[in-house]
């Protein structure tokens, strides 16, 4: 916990000072309208350092307590992190490749999650990874009119 | 005159339609509420974009709604999982838990819904009264008083967040200049886009909610392993008569709560400490104190009646201040800047049946909503039982959709995944992340309150204490700011007056 404090911290330190460094271009003073749009982040920022720095020092003067978190409590936690971004990648990847789509993004996420770590049976996967995205599409897609983004499957269906 | 007001908005909200949305709402709520990850804030925040088309009165029912259901999802965990959804459940655990494991889980479901509606309906009679009276004082208020008002928000999160003070101020900053990021409306600069143009939008503080409460929820509970293991239980209408018949015996309780949690609610963040206080009251007034934690059910009626009136009693400063008491308020706050209205008093004037509508709705939702809780128990006590791996991957492509539809654009995706490393890490290290989301929705506000009033006073700080209201009120905000340091000396200097040797801790 006490290198978590330390690095949090610090971290929050380095973005005072790029916020700071931004407000100066922006001009912190007196301008025809007020305050110039530096002023409010420029005084934010010089507030949240000298803050960061006193939770740097509380931190630094205290003595070590139980670690951040183990490597077998932090395995599953990547094991969310991990898929959840390749599901994002898959909906639309950025540059200019088209993407599947949420749904079928979706539904494959679900279903690898199912198998990969609940170790659930093929059929119950199939399943799921169908029908939940298919609901999911007729709620927001058809009911509330919300669009998602949407790939070759869905084009191939006429949407 | 407020009467009348009440019977127009009683007009609204008892449409067949307002009513069916109230349903919804309240289903979906309890479903929110129910599920792990998944609470009020980001239950709301998801389904804001739904209500973009709706017209704005069903739409906050149907917001307002998901609200109580969530309140009242809560207790659920609390009594048949030993989970506290929220953190103001926690206290219900205390003599919930062991009560449903002796098999009297109806009775103390019961015994909870009935507080929770107790305490509600309290702070929804006083809003009913003191929220006109209040916007009447609120029109009078300038840029100056509005400002000190926001600085008085977040300094009771320092003063009285219970948390490190330092943390609180840390996260109250970062909210803010997170809100600066993207296009300032006054003079047309962008600021901290350092020329990526997905910056120039700045940070959808619904986005945020997501991540931090959502994502980071469940990042929490699947490293935790939670699994869920409760007790059963089944609804009998005996059983919940029984149980009415022994209630009113703890009408001292139900006041004491109702009046702690409403008189905590008003003030940001306070639903938590209410519960805890009303529990502590309770126990400390009972005449036999020794059963508490053992499943007493006044240690059930205590604390629901306290959070939920703290729950209410939030709406009241969003309304006629514009200012948000809870996390969940701040969204339903940011809603109404999307459905076009001006939050704050001139509401009253401006859209009074959208305002009476929402009174009025907030005791049809309560009443459909105890209703509700009591006849489908099972049923929501079931979705705790879908095996984890379903669950997780559905409640973060749930989460997905919802960020996606605030601005359809991927990079929102992208902010919520980070939002919820953050909000895991945060909640792991003690930093709040409820004030963080209440400086993101509010920074706008607050930049312009502040430049308003110093364009006003040219440039000077003193017109936050010339003017008698701004004054009193930055003085009392002051105080909130420095309270941790105070109490600190105070303990320092009565240790040294109990103990001669100087001791160290």
């Amino acid at each position: 916990m006490r290198t978590a404090d330390l690095v949090t911290s610090a971290l929050l330190i380095l973005l005072s000072v790029v916020v700071m460094y931004d407000a100066l271009r922006l001009g912190i003073g007196w301008g025809d309208e007020g305050p110039l749009s530096g002023f409010f982040p420029f005084w934010l920022a010089a507030l949240l350092a000298a803050v960061s720095a006193a939770l740097f020092l509380q931190a630094l003067f205290r003595r070590a307590t139980k670690p951040f978190v183990s490597r077998e409590r932090f395995i599953p936690v990547l094991k969310v992190l991990g898929p959840l971004a390749a599901f994002i990648v898959v909906t639309d990847p950025p540059g200019p490749w088209s993407g599947l789509g949420l749904y079928v993004a979706g539904g494959l996420y679900l279903g690898f999650y199912m198998r990969w770590v609940g170790g659930h049976g093929w059929r119950a996967v199939v399943a799921l990874s169908l029908t939940i995205p298919f609901i999911t599409f007729l709620i927001f897609e058809t009911w509330f009119l919300v669009p998602m983004p949407k790939g070759p499957v869905e084009a191939w269906f006429g949407y | 005159m407020g009467l009348d007001n009440l019977l127009l908005g009683f007009q609204i909200a008892i449409t067949p339609t307002n009513i069916l949305i109230a349903v919804i709402g309240i289903l979906l709520g309890t479903i929110i509420g129910v599920l792990p990850g998944l609470g009020g804030a980001n239950g709301v925040a998801i389904l804001l974009p739904l209500t973009f088309t709706m017209p704005p009165t069903s739409a906050i029912i149907l917001l307002t709604c998901i609200y109580w259901g969530a309140l009242f999802g809560g207790a659920i965990t609390s009594v048949l999982f030993n989970i506290p959804g929220e953190p103001w459940s926690v206290a219900t655990t205390f003599d919930g838990y062991p009560m449903a494991k002796a098999g009297h889980g109806d009775q103390a479901l019961t015994a909870a819904f009935t507080s929770s509606f107790v305490g509600a309906l309290f702070s929804i009679v006083l809003i009913t009264f003191f929220a006109p009276l209040l916007a009447e004082v609120a029109l009078k208020f300038g840029p100056p008083e509005f400002f000190a008002i926001q600085l008085l928000t977040f300094s009771s999160f320092v003063g009285l967040g219970g948390e490190n003070p330092l943390k609180s101020l840390a996260s109250i900053l970062i909210g803010f200049i997170l809100s600066t990021v993207g296009l300032d409306i006054v003079t047309g600069q962008l600021r901290l886009t350092f020329g990526f143009t997905d910056l120039m939008k700045g940070f959808d503080f619904i986005v945020a909610v997501i991540g931090l409460f959502g994502i980071g929820e469940i990042l929490l509970s699947v490293e935790e392993g939670l699994r869920f293991q409760g007790a059963r239980t089944t609804m009998n209408p005996r059983a919940v008569l029984e149980t009415w018949k022994v209630l009113p015996r703890y009408y001292r309780t139900f006041v004491r709560g109702s009046i702690i949690g409403f008189w905590m609610g008003f003030k940001p963040g306070g639903a938590t400490p209410a519960s805890f206080m009303s529990y502590a009251f309770a126990k400390r007034f009972s005449r036999n104190p020794e059963r508490f934690g053992k499943g007493e059910i006044e240690g059930i009626v205590a604390p629901e009646t306290a959070a939920h009136a703290a729950g209410v009693a939030a709406i009241l400063p969003m309304i006629t201040l514009g200012i948000p008491g809870s996390p969940t308020a701040a969204v339903m706050l940011g809603g109404l800047i999307i459905w076009g209205l001006q939050p704050g008093p001139m509401l009253f004037i401006d859209n009074p049946d959208f305002v009476w509508g929402l009174i009025a709705s907030m005791y049809t939702g309560n009443v459909i909503g105890v209703i509700m809780v009591l006849a489908f128990v099972p049923f929501f006590a079931a979705i705790l039982r879908i095996p984890f791996a379903i669950l997780t991957p559905l409640i973060i492509v749930v989460c997905a959709i919802g960020s996606y539809a605030v601005h359809n654009s991927m990079i929102d995706i992208w902010y919520m995944l980070i939002f919820g490393v953050m909000g895991y890490v945060f909640k792991k290290l003690d930093y709040p992340l409820a004030p963080l989301v209440l400086a993101l929705v509010l920074g706008d506000m607050s930049e312009n309150a502040l430049r308003q009033s110093l364009i006003m006073s040219q440039g000077s700080l003193a017109i936050f204490f010339v003017r008698p209201i701004a004054g009193a009120i930055t003085a009392l905000a002051l105080f909130f700011f420095v309270l941790p340091v105070l109490t600190r000396w105070r303990r320092r200097a009565r240790a040294r007056a109990i103990s001669p040797v100087p001791t160290r801790n």
